[in-house]
């Protein structure tokens, strides 16, 4: 493990953001020009979190996401999350193929956690004591130490507690991240979740007119790399140290057996469809720890889309797919206009259909005709 | 595997006249394989069969139906069975499908499907069950095929569900339809239920046919059509579309002949079947269809 170099790395890429002036100096923000033009942020004065306020939140798993205000009330705070590293088996499609898991709080993804800019996150990683491995964390909206992966390696029965300031704004992921090939087989077994910092002014858009969203959805494409007997059909190990070299095998293929959303296929269509109003905004939040991906709404759009997460850039408006860099969570707002079933799929519509990277929205409401209507209903050709 | 079979109807009474009897003991030499056809291929026993006398039921034909430029019901109508079904107790095995593989007569089933054994064969399309149909009929010297719909709904009995009523709230509303359905098909959605069960697992219906309702659904002979309806709701125009084919089970679908597998997922709407196998029935031999006419039954 090299952490001094991810480390430089990750600062590199940060840079831009502002997130020091002397970072700042060494290369500009994108798009802007020569270093000297970025904006050197103000030095925040040091404050004693301990005498901020503590708020306590407890996460819930995927697509939910806990509540919070979407306008930071007062100053800034310490927000306190916990995450349990759970290894366990976990179904991942409908013929019950099992893979041995790895999860923040049993869930694939992990909770998302939901701040403001400005607030302080003090997060205990636990590794359970059933565990069989050590774990940690590194988590894109931090700066520093690996993204605290440096700071947070634990052995099974252990836990630590990390505070980092939330000073860019977006949805980013996070991650184990325990080194060599460990890191890569941790994250395809499921360890990988997002935290959306928001501004403390709330979102808003290209003109700085506030943005407000009703539902709020997570949704975490992950690709599984599942063994096969010589038959065609899965392995089924009965520990990680079973399908270690296996599955190490399969994923250096690079060919995915299951692309799927919220850790299994089927895990958000059917009876788990998300539900909307018509007439409600409702964010998506799409995260994906490897592959690049392609969201699209099937009959709808993304009315404001931070295709890269962040929202100290402007949202691009009425997308129709947008990407997601692997390594990213993208942010789209979408108004329902028409009540039905609306397919939410990766576009490579192979994955969506054989891998499983598909999701469903469930609206009600009352069908405009004005936007959709037969004129010829299917007759045969005159 | 055990299976309690409904009293099958004698068809031949012992009351039969003697010219007829005669005309019967050699048909049944060419049917058994005791003269003509395949006599150097080993021996066949025919699938466990039930015989269901036919009685009127109400039903609702397949097809998309059109009235007044909206998506409709089918009208409710009374199937025509007129002979007596004659149709498989078990869909057609892995075991008893490879030995038609085996034999050249029909592909493979689709891989990861169950290659043999006392489960249902899956992964199979329309082509690959006609094809079993056909290898069957040479073999046995009877003339088995896969059930219409009507004859697949009135052997599913009370699983055959009143295909009508699915929601169809409003027809200048297509989305309420959409609603209705996607719940419908959720709630019959079973998690980890993909597995195709061994043969037997859902014990016989009330008509003595087992299997039926689980993740299996089943190829019929029943072309999809689009059905236009005139301003009296009779039939005004009708055109089949026999590249697709209507398979039967929780719910019917139209398949396209050569799938073997109606993919999972993906779907914008609707609910494709977990698996496709098949059962097939046999038409009663001349002599049976005409002692039915005369009245010995």
């Amino acid at each position: 493990m090299n952490f001094a170099a991810l480390n430089l790395n990750r600062r590199a890429l940060l840079a831009g953001l502002g997130t020091s002036a002397a970072v700042g100096a060494v290369i500009g923000q994108a798009g802007v020009g020569p270093a000297e033009a970025a904006p050197a942020p103000e030095a925040t004065p040091a404050v004693d979190p301990a005498t901020l306020p503590h708020v306590k939140v407890d996460l819930v798993a995927p697509p939910f996401v806990h509540p919070h205000d979407q306008i930071a009330v007062g100053g800034p705070k310490v927000v306190q999350f916990r995450l349990t590293v759970k290894e366990k088996p976990v179904v991942v499609d409908e013929d019950g193929t099992t893979i041995q898991g790895m999860t923040f709080n049993g869930s694939i993804p992990g909770p998302m956690m939901v701040v403001h800019e400005g607030d302080y996150v003090e997060l205990t990683l636990a590794n359970d004591a059933s565990n069989t491995m050590q774990h940690n964390i590194d988590l894109h909206a931090t700066t520093g130490g690996a993204g605290g992966g440096a700071l947070t390696m634990i052995n099974p029965g252990e836990e630590t507690t990390l505070r980092f300031k939330a000073t860019c704004v977006g949805a980013f992921i996070y991650h184990c991240a325990v080194g060599g090939e460990m890191t890569p087989w941790h994250i395809n077994s499921g360890m990988n979740g997002a935290m959306l910092v928001l501004p403390r002014d709330g979102l808003k858009d290209g003109a700085g007119r506030p943005l407000k969203y009703d539902r709020i959805y997570y949704i975490g494409e992950q690709d599984y790399y599942v063994p096969r007997n010589p038959d065609g059909s899965y392995k089924k190990y009965d520990s990680l140290g079973d399908e270690f070299a296996d599955v190490l095998a399969a994923m250096k293929g690079m060919i995915p057996t299951h692309v799927v959303f919220n850790g299994a296929v089927g895990a958000l269509t059917g009876k788990n469809a998300l539900p909307a109003k018509l007439g409600e905004n409702v964010l998506i939040i799409h995260s994906t720890p490897m592959r690049d991906t392609r969201p699209h709404l099937i009959g709808g759009h993304g009315d404001y889309v931070w295709t890269d997460g962040k929202f100290g850039n402007p949202p691009s408006l009425g997308l129709e797919t947008w990407h997601v860099a692997g390594g990213s969570a993208a942010v789209a707002l979408y108004r329902f206009r028409q009540p039905g079933i609306y397919a939410y799929v990766n576009h490579n519509l192979i994955e969506a259909v054989y891998l499983g990277a598909t999701a469903e929205f469930k609206v009600e409401g009352t069908w405009n005709n004005d936007l959709m209507q037969v004129v010829t209903p299917p007759r045969p050709i005159a | 595997m055990s299976i309690t079979l409904a009293p099958r109807e004698n068809v031949f009474g012992l009351a039969l006249p003697v010219l007829l009897l005669v005309g019967l003991s050699g048909a049944l030499a060419v049917e058994t394989g005791m003269v003509g056809r395949n006599a150097s291929a080993a021996a066949l026993l025919p699938p466990e069969t039930v015989t269901l006398a036919p009685a009127p039921f109400p039903h609702r034909p397949a097809g998309d139906y059109l009235a007044g430029g909206l998506s409709v019901n089918a009208p409710l109508t009374t199937a025509p069975l007129e002979t007596p079904l004659i149709i498989m107790v078990h869909e057609v095995s892995a075991a008893d499908y490879a030995r038609c593989v085996a034999e050249t007569a029909c592909a493979p089933a689709q891989p990861g499907h169950h290659a043999t054994g006392d489960a249902p064969v899956t992964g199979v399309s329309y082509d690959d069950a006609k094809a079993y149909a056909d290898w069957l009929s040479t073999r046995t010297g009877a003339n088995w095929r896969l059930p219409t719909v009507e004859e697949w709904d009135f052997a599913a009995g009370a699983l055959a569900r009143d295909h009508g009523l699915e929601g169809l709230t409003d027809p200048a509303d297509p989305a309420q339809k959409w609603l209705a359905d996607f719940d419908r098909a959720a709630a019959q959605r079973v998690p980890g239920g993909a597995v195709p069960q061994p043969l037997g697992t859902i014990g016989p219906n009330e008509n003595g046919v087992a299997d039926l309702g689980g993740n299996v659904w089943e190829w019929t002979a029943t072309c999809n059509s689009r059905v236009t309806l005139d301003g009296t709701g009779q039939v005004a125009n009708t055109l089949p579309s026999c590249g697709l084919r209507i398979v039967e089970g929780k719910h019917r679908m139209p398949v396209n002949v050569f799938v073997r597998d109606a993919i999972r997922g993906g779907c914008s709407v609707g609910n494709p079947p977990d698996n496709l196998g098949f059962r097939l029935v046999r038409d009663p031999p001349w002599y049976a269809r005409l002692a039915a006419i005369v009245g010995f039954r």
